[in-house]
C-alpha cells in the first residue's frame, strides 16, 4: 500500500517538475517576444524616418551635429595630450639637466673640498694631479709653480710623461707661458691637430692678479674625445682654488721655516 | 627594508668622496671605504658587502689582483663587482671582465651612470 503511495508522489513530483520546466520556457518565449517587439518598433521608426524627408534630414542633422562636437572633442583631447606630451618632455629634459648640474655641483664641491683640505705643498700638488686625472680625464700633463725671481715657469708634478716631456718656459712666452700672463684659459681649437708634445690646455693658475703656475695638458685619456662643459668649469675652478691652494701651502711652508729658525734663535739665547 | 653596504676601494681620496657623494643619493645604503687593495681585500672579509666599486691602479694592491682574490673565496663569490678605472683599452676591460667584475666603468665617472649601475647591481628601483 505505501509502494502504491510512494510511486504515486514521485509521478506527481515528475508532473509538478514538467510544469515547473514549462513555465520557464514560457517566460523566456515571452522575455524573446517582448525584444523582438522592441527591435521591430526600432527598425519600423527608421523605416519612418528614412521614408519621411524630414524626419529623415532631422535625424542626418542631429547625427552629423554629434559628430561635429565629438570630432570637436577629439581635437581638444589631442591638443591637451600634445601639451600634455610636451609638457612631459620639459620637464624631462629638465629634470636630465638638474641632474647634470646637480652632479657637475657634486665634482667642483669635491674638488673644491680636496683643495682646501691640506696646506702641505706635496699633498697640494698631489690633490691637483687627482682632479686633472679623475675629474678631468687627462693623461699627459703638468704643473707648473713660477719662480718670481726669474719669471721661469718650471714643471714640479707631471703625470703620464717624465719632467723632460715638459720644458720650462718664461711668462708670457709660449701657451703656457701666454696664458699665465694674461690670465685665461688657452684651449687648442682642434684637439687632433695638436703636435705631440704641445700641450691643448694651458690654465693659469693665479691669486688676484699674482701669477702662480700653470696646468698644462698634453692628452686625454683614450677614452674621452674632447672638453665637456663641466670641463671648462673645472679648469675656472683649478684657476682659482688650486693657485690659493698653492700659494697658501707655500706661505706656511714658509712661516714653519721662520717659526722654527726663531724658536731654534730663542733657544740659543735662553739656554 | 634591509639596509645595502657598498665598499669603495679606491687610492684617490678626491674619488672616494665624489663616488660616496652619488651613492649616498640612493636609499638606505652604507657606504664604507678602502684605500687600497689589501684593505679592500680585509674589509671585505670582515664584513659583508652587496657590491664593491674597485679601482685598478693602487699601490699595495691593485684592483685586479683583488678581484681574483675575492673570486676565489665562496662566500664573495656572489657580491657584484664594478671596475672603476682610467683604463679605457679594450683588453683591460676584457680582462677584469674574465676575473670575474661585472661593470667596467672609465674615468672620468658620470655620477648618473655609477647610480645606475649601482641600482641594478643592488636590483633597487
Amino acid at each position: 500500500m505505501s509502494e502504491k503511495r510512494e510511486g504515486l508522489f514521485s509521478r506527481a513530483e515528475e508532473v509538478i517538475g514538467l510544469f515547473r520546466k514549462g513555465a520557464e520556457f514560457t517566460q523566456e518565449l515571452l522575455r524573446e517576444n517582448e525584444r523582438l517587439r522592441r527591435e521591430l518598433a526600432r527598425v519600423e521608426g527608421q523605416q519612418l524616418a528614412a521614408s519621411d524627408e524630414h524626419a529623415w534630414e532631422k535625424l542626418r542633422g542631429e547625427l552629423l551635429a554629434r559628430i561635429e562636437s565629438l570630432e570637436g572633442e577629439r581635437t581638444d583631447m589631442l591638443e591637451r595630450l600634445h601639451q600634455v606630451e610636451d609638457e612631459n618632455r620639459h620637464f624631462t629634459e629638465r629634470y636630465i639637466e638638474i641632474e647634470e648640474e646637480n652632479n657637475n655641483l657634486a665634482s667642483l664641491y669635491v674638488a673644491s673640498f680636496q683643495l682646501h683640505s691640506t696646506l702641505h705643498l706635496p699633498e697640494v700638488l698631489q690633490i691637483i694631479v687627482e682632479i686633472v686625472i679623475n675629474l678631468i680625464g687627462a693623461e699627459v700633463f703638468a704643473i707648473y709653480v713660477l719662480d718670481e725671481k726669474t719669471n721661469v715657469l718650471s714643471p714640479v708634478a707631471s703625470e703620464g710623461a717624465g719632467p723632460g716631456a715638459f720644458p720650462a718656459c718664461r711668462l708670457g712666452e709660449g701657451m703656457v707661458g701666454g696664458a699665465l700672463a694674461n690670465g685665461e684659459t688657452a684651449c687648442a681649437d682642434e684637439l687632433e691637430g695638436v703636435e705631440p708634445g704641445q700641450p691643448i690646455v694651458a690654465i693659469p693658475l693665479r691669486v688676484q692678479e699674482r701669477p702662480i703656475g700653470a696646468i698644462a695638458i698634453q692628452r686625454l685619456l683614450q677614452q674621452k674625445d674632447g672638453f665637456t662643459p663641466l670641463d671648462h668649469e673645472l679648469f675656472t675652478l683649478l684657476a682659482g682654488h688650486a693657485a690659493t691652494a698653492i700659494f697658501a701651502a707655500r706661505l706656511y711652508s714658509q712661516s714653519e721655516r721662520k717659526l722654527n729658525t726663531i724658536q731654534g734663535f730663542l733657544d740659543l739665547l735662553t739656554k | 627594508m634591509r639596509r645595502h653596504r657598498i665598499l669603495i676601494v679606491e687610492d684617490s681620496p678626491t674619488m672616494r668622496q665624489l663616488l660616496a657623494f652619488a651613492l649616498k643619493r640612493l636609499k638606505d645604503v652604507d657606504i664604507v671605504e678602502a684605500q687600497d687593495g689589501m684593505d679592500g681585500l680585509r674589509k671585505l672579509t670582515a664584513d659583508a658587502f652587496d657590491l664593491a666599486l674597485v679601482d685598478i691602479n693602487m699601490p699595495v694592491m691593485d684592483g685586479l689582483k683583488l678581484i681574483s682574490l675575492v673570486r676565489g673565496e665562496d662566500s664573495l663569490k656572489g657580491m657584484p663587482i664594478v671596475v672603476i678605472t682610467t683604463e679605457g683599452a679594450r683588453e683591460d676591460r676584457e680582462r677584469a671582465l674574465a676575473l670575474g667584475a661585472d661593470e667596467y666603468l672609465t674615468k672620468p665617472i658620470q655620477a648618473n651612470k655609477v647610480l645606475q649601475v649601482a641600482k641594478s647591481l643592488l636590483k633597487i628601483g
